[in-house]
């Protein structure tokens, strides 16, 4: 697969979409809202099915728990809203109320990350991916784009117990298509390549793209892969790739604290080390601008991928 | 969706065939018999004895916060709940829910006399690879309907529970006890104003207004007074009790269940660690358990009440 050009599509509408004909097909599928149902287009699923739509206001504690109260009584329950609210303010909430209960809540959450933008700071969220991986029985996704954001929602709703998705406010590329396999667990190779491999989650999977069509042009293969799925890991796919090309760069639009970037490091140190690069937020929070801007200035780009890839194929050295 | 009434008027005007009002008081009594009643303080009593010995056995757990809460859970489990032991999952029971996690011995001890569980078993309470964990856990005791510690969670996990019992028109009713020191959370509040946005009559909690937090009393920690206004504010129909007076307690529940178009809140005024002399009303009992010749006096007393039913 080469970089684009690519349509840019809204997550949240597929997500909207994927809500309704899940409804549809599966009456025990209702959702909650906290005062960002259009926003995150639960409000379509809410004309569809009006008594299967609770709007509970600004009130995020309160909906987690709720959406655990309809889940214990037998209903998928999906709790909507933005990341920094669905999963930074209810982190205990979801602890305990849903993940020690084990319950089927799937909590999809937009508005991830830097691309908020000139919101600020305080609604982008880089580190729900740490927060959320760090509890035990808690599945967690990052589509890549808009169709992928529709496959996960009927993923979660096939599989039992607690869920955690994050996708972007803003537009992103689509890199996937709606016939492309999709299993949670599994990280899909979308170019292969021995050289180097470039591993990355939600929107950074186009720019892992164009790193790769970069690097080619000077005659470094890179492998690509869509880590979709950031737990539970595919650990077999990432270690093949370390032994096959022998250097990972990871790409993620979060802190490269206890993000993507840190979960693959772990297995790699324990099964196969190689060098490894990490192109992320570095421990700062962002601030308000334009999507695009903010990625730049963050440095979340190809450019950086491409140097990252080049400095981990460096660090390798010639024994390889 | 139904809405809970404008004004609080129609609920309150309501007058069971089965209750009897003392003129003036405002207070409920109902019409049930003395041997349903001798009955209930009986198996209180066993319940409490069962508290005091899980918490010394293990010297660690909260039996104040239990003991306060022993009748309501007696009320609920030998009186009221429609709920099977041999089928803990029948989909068609009540649902009662312990948002005061910590309030679990009484809950384990309630199970256990009720036959979800072996009362040998309680003894295994806190220990290491026991199904009594310090604080409840879903799924791995029979009989316990959901995961409570972290405070103020179960009123908002009981509304998710009514909202679905409501959406099936099933029957099955759910209980909370809440405890006054989760007035402090506000998550408590928000779960408040859902319950009362969805008009859940299904939905009774009950507030154990024992008076004492972990720290101290309650009105110095952070006052909660009024109380029953707070609750009638947020738009729910308010009973204030002797929450220790089974009569009380059974009453205030057959008018939760007809109370239409909106929850009940039921302030139970109970005594932290009741039953026995020394510790009532104490604060260190919050969280700690009897010594060895406390849990001789504490039986003692126990043993001469259930003589004295």
């Amino acid at each position: 697969m080469t970089s684009g050009p690519w349509k840019m599509e809204s997550q949240r509408s597929y997500f909207g979409k994927a809500l309704i004909e899940l409804g549809r097909r599966n009456p025990d599928v209702v959702v909650v809202g906290a005062d960002t149902t259009e926003s995150i287009k639960t409000i379509d699923f809410g004309k569809a099915f009006p008594d299967r739509l609770f709007q509970l206001g600004i009130a995020e504690p309160n909906m987690i728990s709720v959406a655990a109260g309809l889940a214990a009584a037998g209903k998928i329950a999906f709790a909507a809203t933005y990341s920094v609210f669905g999963s930074g303010h209810t982190y205990n909430v979801i602890r305990q109320n849903v993940a020690y209960t084990n319950l089927n809540v799937k909590i999809f959450c937009s508005h991830a990350g830097l691309t908020v933008g000139p919101d600020g700071a305080t609604h982008q969220i880089n580190e729900d991916i740490a927060l959320m991986r760090g509890i035990p029985r808690m599945t967690v996704l990052v589509p890549a784009d808009g169709p992928e954001t529709a496959k996960c929602v009927d993923a979660a709703a096939a599989m039992k117990g607690p869920l955690y998705c994050r996708f972007s406010r803003t537009n992103v590329p689509t890199v996937t298509s709606t016939e492309d396999d999709f299993a949670i667990g599994r990280a899909r190779v979308l170019r292969d390549g021995s050289d180097v491999t470039l591993i990355g989650c939600g929107l950074m999977v186009a720019r892992c793209l164009e790193a790769a069509d970069r690097l080619d042009r000077d005659g470094v293969e890179a492998r690509v892969v869509n880590l979709s799925t950031v737990k539970p890991l595919d650990v077999a796919t990432i270690d093949r790739a370390a032994r096959e090309t022998g250097g990972i760069v990871t790409a993620e639009e979060h802190t490269i604290v206890h993000g993507i970037g840190s979960a693959i490091a772990t297995v790699i140190a324990a099964n196969h080390p190689v060098p490894m690069g990490f192109v992320g937020v570095q421990d700062v929070f962002g601030e308000s601008g334009e999507a695009e801007e903010l990625l730049r200035k963050y440095g979340l780009t190809a450019e950086k991928i491409v140097d990252a890839a080049r400095d981990v194929m460096k660090r390798r050295g010639p024994t390889r | 969706m139904r809405r809970a009434p404008e004004g609080r008027d129609k609920a309150l005007n309501y007058r069971a065939p089965s209750l009897r009002r003392k003129p003036g008081r405002g207070r409920v009594v109902v019409d049930v018999s003395e041997e349903l009643i001798r009955g209930l303080k009986k198996k209180a009593v066993t319940l409490r004895k069962h508290i005091i010995r899980m918490t010394h056995n293990v010297q660690s757990g909260h039996p104040g916060g239990s003991m306060s809460a022993c009748d309501i859970v007696t009320a609920l489990y030998f009186q009221v709940l429609r709920v099977d032991p041999k089928k803990p999952q029948w989909p068609d029971r009540d649902r009662f829910v312990l948002s005061k996690g910590h309030a679990c011995p009484v809950w384990y001890a309630a199970l256990a006399e009720r036959g979800f569980f072996p009362v040998d078993e309680l003894m295994t309470f806190r220990k290491i690879n026991s199904r009594l964990q310090g604080h409840p856990e879903l799924g791995t005791t029979p009989g316990v309907e959901n995961a409570a510690g972290a405070e103020g969670q179960g009123l908002s996990f009981s509304v998710g529970l009514s909202l679905a019992a409501r959406m099936d028109h099933k029957a099955w009713r759910v209980y909370c006890i809440l405890g006054d020191g989760e007035q402090d959370v506000g998550q408590t509040w928000e779960a408040a104003m859902a319950a009362s946005k969805y008009g859940l009559d299904n939905l009774t909690a009950f507030i154990d207004r024992n008076g004492i937090q972990q720290e101290g009393r309650t009105e110095d920690i952070m006052p909660l007074e009024p109380l029953a206004e707070k609750w009638e504010a947020f738009n729910w129909h308010v009973l204030t009790i002797d929450g220790h007076d089974f009569r009380q307690i059974l009453a205030a529940i057959d008018e939760a269940h007809r109370t239409k178009g909106r929850p009940t809140a039921v302030i139970a005024r109970t005594v932290k660690g009741k039953g026995v002399s020394f510790m009532e009303n104490k604060i260190k009992y919050h969280g700690a358990a009897t010594s060895d010749d406390e849990l001789k006096l504490a039986l003692a007393e126990l043993d001469a009440q259930e003589a004295a039913v």
